[in-house]
C-alpha cells in the first residue's frame, strides 16, 4: 500500500468561510491533486473524527457524501477517540491491502470552531465521574507521575514546546505561527494544570487532512514519489483499571512493537529517521520516546535535553510542528500519518528531514488507551 | 463454489463466515441498565458458543453513536466490558453494527487476523429518536428544521403510493407479515397481532413504523479452515459490499435505491437466487424498495425473523440482519440469504451481504 496524495487546510483557530462540507472539500481537493488524479479515480471513502459532540452533526458522513464524492461509492465512518486519525487511515489502508479496492481516499477532520470541544467532553451522565477539569485535568497527574518516576527535572516540558513551535515556522500549513516565541516566554506562560502551562498545550483548530491510498499498481502510475507502508497497528486497552500504566500503557508498547515487527525495525532508536508523534501536551514527547522504543524507561527526557529530537537533531520528533501546534482533534492522528508519508516523498518543504528513509506517524486517544501507528519508507517494502 | 464478483483490484480473497450470534431481547426500555450492562450478556453468549476467550480474538470492532448515548466516547466504556486486557487489535465505527462488521472482514482479508469480535448496542429509550435522528442532517439548511424520521419516511412512503408502487393496505400487510413472522422470535419487541393504529404521519400509520428499544448484538468472524473448526455450518460471507447516496432527498429518486442495486450487484446477489433475506426495512414502506432494488421474487423468506418492523435497535439493527441470515444458514434452514443493513433518512447507505452454506 502506497500514498500517492496528501492534502491538508491552513489550519486556524476558526475558518468561518467554509462549511464543514467546504472544509473536507479543499483537504480531499488537495490530496487529489497531489495525485494527479479526479474523483473518479476514487474506489471508496473512509473518514474519521471525534466525537459527533464537537460540532453536534450526528454520523456527518451522510451529510459529507456529496462533497467528498462518495456518492454511487463505500463511504465507512470510523471513531477510535483522538486515534481517530491514524485509524482511519489504517482501515483505508486495509481496503488496499485486502484488495477489495484499488484506489480509496481517507479522510479525517474538526471543525472545532462550530462548537465547543469543551462542552462536548463534559455532558453530565449518572453514574460517571465527570471530566470538569478537561484533557488537561486528566492528563497532568500522568506527567507529574512521569516526572516523579524518572527524576526529570521540570524545565524538559517547556523545550518541547519550544522547539516544537519554532518547527510549526516552517510548516505553512501549521495553525500556530508564534514568531516572537523564546524558551523564556514558554517558561513564563500561566500555570493551567501544573505541571503543564498554557504554552505546552495544544491549540483548538478547524482543519482537515485527507491522503490518497493507493495499490502498487496506482504507485507505478504516480507523478511524485510514493510513501510505502511497511507496518501499521492498532492497540486498545481498557480506559480504568488497577493495573493500568498511564505513564506508558502497555497497549502503545504493543502497539509500535507490531508496527517494528511487519517493518523488520530492530531498534527503532537506529533504524527509524524521524518520528511524527501525538503530543498535545509537552510531556508527552519524553513520555512517548520511553513508550516507543526509543529510549529506555527514565531516559526519554534525556534525548529530549540533548537536542536529539531538534529538526536538526539525531531523531527528529514533530518536525511538522506537531500537535502542540495545530489540533483539529479528529485530524491531527492523520496529519501525523501524512507529515511521515511527506518526509518520506521528500516533500515536507522546510520542515524537511534530509535523507528521512523510514517515518514513524503516531497517535493515541481516548484516556491513554486508544494507539495507532504506521511506519512508512521511501522504498516498496520486499515482502 | 462461487467467488464474489470481480472487484477493481482483484486479488486472492480469503473465505470467511460468520460462526456464531448473539442478540439481547430488545425491549422498549432498559432503565435498569447501563450500554455495558445490556452489552455484557451478549459477548458472553457469542464467545460461549464458539469456545473463545477475548484473548482468543485476532480483531475486535463494534459499531454505536454517542447521539444515542448523549456522551462523548461513549463506546470506550463498552471496551471496558470487553475486557481489554491484554491489549487488543480493535476498532470502532460510529454506524450501525454491519459496518463494524465491513471492516472485521476486511481485516481479516490481509490476514492480519484469523477471528474477529464485532458488536453493536444503541438505547433509544433515554431520549427521543425521532429527534435525535434528526442531528444526522445537513447541519446548515436541513438540521435546523427538525425534520424527523418518520415524517421523511412518510415523504418516502407516498412517493412510492404516487408511483403506484404501493398503497396503504399492502404495508399494512407488509407490516403483519413481519409482525407474524416474529411470533417465533423470542428477542423480538413486537409480534404477532400489532394494530395497525392511527395515523403517524400521513400516510404511514404506527403500525407501519419499527417499535423503538433498545438492544444489542455480536457475531464472530472467521476465516477457512478456523471457521470449520469453530461452527458446524458456517455462513460464508460470498461478497460484502456497500454503497452511499447524496444526502438532499431532492436529489434523489426516493421510491428507487440505486445504491442497494449496486451493493448487491458488487457482493454478488444477483449470480444466482437467494432463499432467504434479511432486510433493515425500518418502515414497511422501505420493504417496497429494497424488494424492487433486490429484484426479490415470491419464492424468497423475507425478513424470517420479523425484521425491524419487529426490533429496531439502532445502530444494532443492520448487524441483527446479517446475524439473522447466518444463523439461518447454520441451522440449516437456508443455503443461500441475503443481509442488507441501512443509515440515513430514506434509505441513504445501504449494505449487503451475501451468505452461503457448504453445499448438502
Amino acid at each position: 500500500m502506497a500514498v500517492v496524495g496528501i492534502g491538508q487546510t491552513k489550519h486556524v483557530a476558526a475558518r468561518r468561510d467554509v462549511s464543514i462540507a467546504g472544509l473536507v472539500r479543499e483537504a480531499a481537493q488537495r490530496a487529489l491533486a497531489d495525485a494527479e488524479l479526479t474523483w473518479a479515480d476514487i474506489d471508496a471513502v473512509v473518514i474519521g473524527k471525534a466525537p459527533d459532540f464537537f460540532e453536534g452533526v450526528m454520523m456527518p458522513e451522510l451529510y459529507l457524501a456529496d462533497a467528498l464524492g462518495a456518492v454511487g461509492k463505500p463511504m465507512l465512518r470510523v471513531h477510535t477517540a483522538g486515534s481517530v486519525g491514524g485509524s482511519t487511515a489504517l482501515v483505508a489502508t486495509n481496503l488496499v491491502a485486502g484488495r477489495v479496492h484499488g484506489t480509496v481516499l481517507t479522510l479525517a477532520y474538526e471543525k472545532q470552531s462550530e462548537s465547543n470541544a469543551m462542552w462536548g467532553l463534559s455532558l453530565p451522565i449518572p453514574f460517571q465521574q465527570p471530566l470538569l477539569a478537561g484533557a488537561g485535568g486528566f492528563f497532568a497527574p500522568h506527567v507529574r507521575a512521569y516526572m516523579r518516576r524518572t527524576g526529570a527535572p521540570d524545565t524538559v516540558g517547556s523545550l518541547v514546546a519550544y522547539k516544537d513551535r519554532r518547527n510549526a515556522l516552517k510548516n505553512p500549513y501549521a495553525h500556530l505561527h508564534e514568531h516572537d516565541i523564546t524558551l523564556e516566554k514558554v517558561q513564563a506562560s500561566p500555570m493551567l494544570w501544573d505541571p503543564i502551562r498554557y504554552s505546552e498545550t495544544c491549540p483548538s483548530s478547524d482543519g482537515a487532512c485527507a491522503m490518497v491510498l493507493t495499490d502498487r499498481a496506482g504507485a507505478a502510475r504516480s507523478p511524485r514519489p510514493a510513501a510505502w507502508m511497511h507496518g501499521g497497528a492498532m492497540r486498545s486497552e481498557p480506559t480504568l483499571f488497577a493495573g493500568k500504566d498511564f505513564v506508558s500503557p502497555q497497549a502503545g508498547k504493543d502497539c509500535a512493537a507490531d508496527v517494528y515487527r511487519q517493518a523488520g525495525i530492530a531498534d527503532p532508536r537506529r533504524d527509524i529517521d524521524a518520528v511524527e508523534m501525538y503530543v498535545p501536551f509537552s510531556w508527552y514527547e519524553p513520555m512517548w520516546l520511553e513508550n516507543l522504543g526509543f529510549a529506555d524507561e527514565g531516559e526519554g527526557w534525556k534525548l529530549t535535553e540533548s537536542g536529539v529530537t531538534e529538526l536538526d537533531g539525531d531523531l527528529p520528533v514533530n518536525m511538522s510542528g506537531g500537535v502542540l501546534s495545530t489540533n483539529p482533534i479528529g485530524a491531527s492522528g492523520m496529519i501525523r500519518f501524512a507529515e511521515a508519508a511527506l518526509q518520506v516523498r521528500g516533500q515536507a518543504g522546510e520542515h524537511q528531514v534530509e535523507g528521512a528513509r523510514r517515518v514513524l506517524g503516531h497517535a493515541y486517544g481516548g484516556g491513554s488507551q486508544f494507539f495507532s501507528m504506521w511506519l512508512v519508507g521511501a522504498e516498496p517494502p520486499t515482502s | 463454489m462461487q467467488r464474489p464478483a470481480p472487484r477493481s483490484a482483484p486479488g486472492p480473497l480469503r473465505d470467511i463466515a460468520v460462526v456464531a450470534f448473539a442478540q439481547t431481547d430488545h425491549r422498549r426500555t432498559s432503565d435498569e441498565l447501563s450500554e455495558v450492562e445490556m452489552l455484557m450478556p451478549v459477548l458472553h453468549q457469542v464467545l460461549a458458543q464458539t469456545g473463545l476467550k477475548t484473548s482468543d480474538i485476532g480483531f475486535t470492532c463494534s459499531g454505536s453513536t454517542d447521539y444515542l448515548a448523549g456522551r462523548a466516547f461513549s463506546f470506550t466504556m463498552a471496551l471496558d466490558g470487553v475486557g481489554a486486557w491484554p491489549p487488543i487489535s480493535e476498532s470502532h465505527v460510529e454506524m450501525d453494527g454491519a459496518w463494524a462488521l465491513y471492516e472485521a472482514w476486511t481485516k481479516l482479508l490481509t490476514g492480519d487476523a484469523d477471528t474477529a469480535l464485532v458488536y453493536a448496542y444503541g438505547k433509544s429509550s433515554p431520549g427521543s429518536i425521532r429527534d435525535v435522528l434528526t442531528r444526522q442532517l445537513d447541519p446548515y439548511y436541513v438540521a435546523p428544521l427538525w425534520p424527523d424520521s418518520v415524517a421523511l419516511a412518510a415523504l418516502q412512503a407516498q412517493a412510492l403510493i404516487d408511483a403506484g408502487d404501493t398503497d396503504e393496505p399492502a404495508l399494512a400487510a407488509v407490516a403483519t407479515r413481519s409482525r407474524t413472522a416474529a411470533t417465533d422470535n423470542s428477542h423480538a419487541q413486537l409480534r404477532g397481532s400489532v394494530p395497525r393504529g392511527e395515523y403517524a404521519v400521513r400516510p404511514l400509520r404506527t403500525g407501519d413504523c419499527p417499535p423503538i428499544g433498545d438492544g444489542a448484538a455480536a457475531v464472530i468472524l472467521a476465516a477457512g479452515e478456523r471457521a470449520r473448526e469453530l461452527c458446524e455450518r458456517p455462513a460464508w460471507i460470498r461478497g460484502i459490499d456497500h454503497r452511499i447516496e447524496a444526502h438532499g432527498l431532492g436529489v434523489r429518486d426516493l421510491t428507487d435505491s440505486p445504491s442497494t442495486r449496486l451493493a448487491a450487484e458488487r457482493a454478488g446477489l444477483f449470480e444466482r437466487p437467494v432463499d432467504t433475506a434479511e432486510l433493515h426495512a425500518p418502515f414497511s414502506s422501505q420493504e417496497v424498495v429494497l424488494r424492487k432494488a433486490l429484484r426479490l421474487g415470491d419464492g424468497v423468506d423475507v425478513n424470517p425473523s420479523g425484521g425491524a418492523l419487529a426490533a429496531n435497535p439502532v445502530m444494532a439493527a443492520g448487524l441483527i440482519r446479517i446475524g439473522e441470515a447466518a444463523d439461518r444458514i447454520r441451522r440449516g434452514h437456508s443455503d443461500r440469504a441475503l443481509a442488507h443493513a441501512t443509515s440515513g433518512p430514506c434509505l441513504q447507505q445501504n449494505l449487503v451481504a451475501v451468505l452461503e452454506g457448504d453445499p448438502r
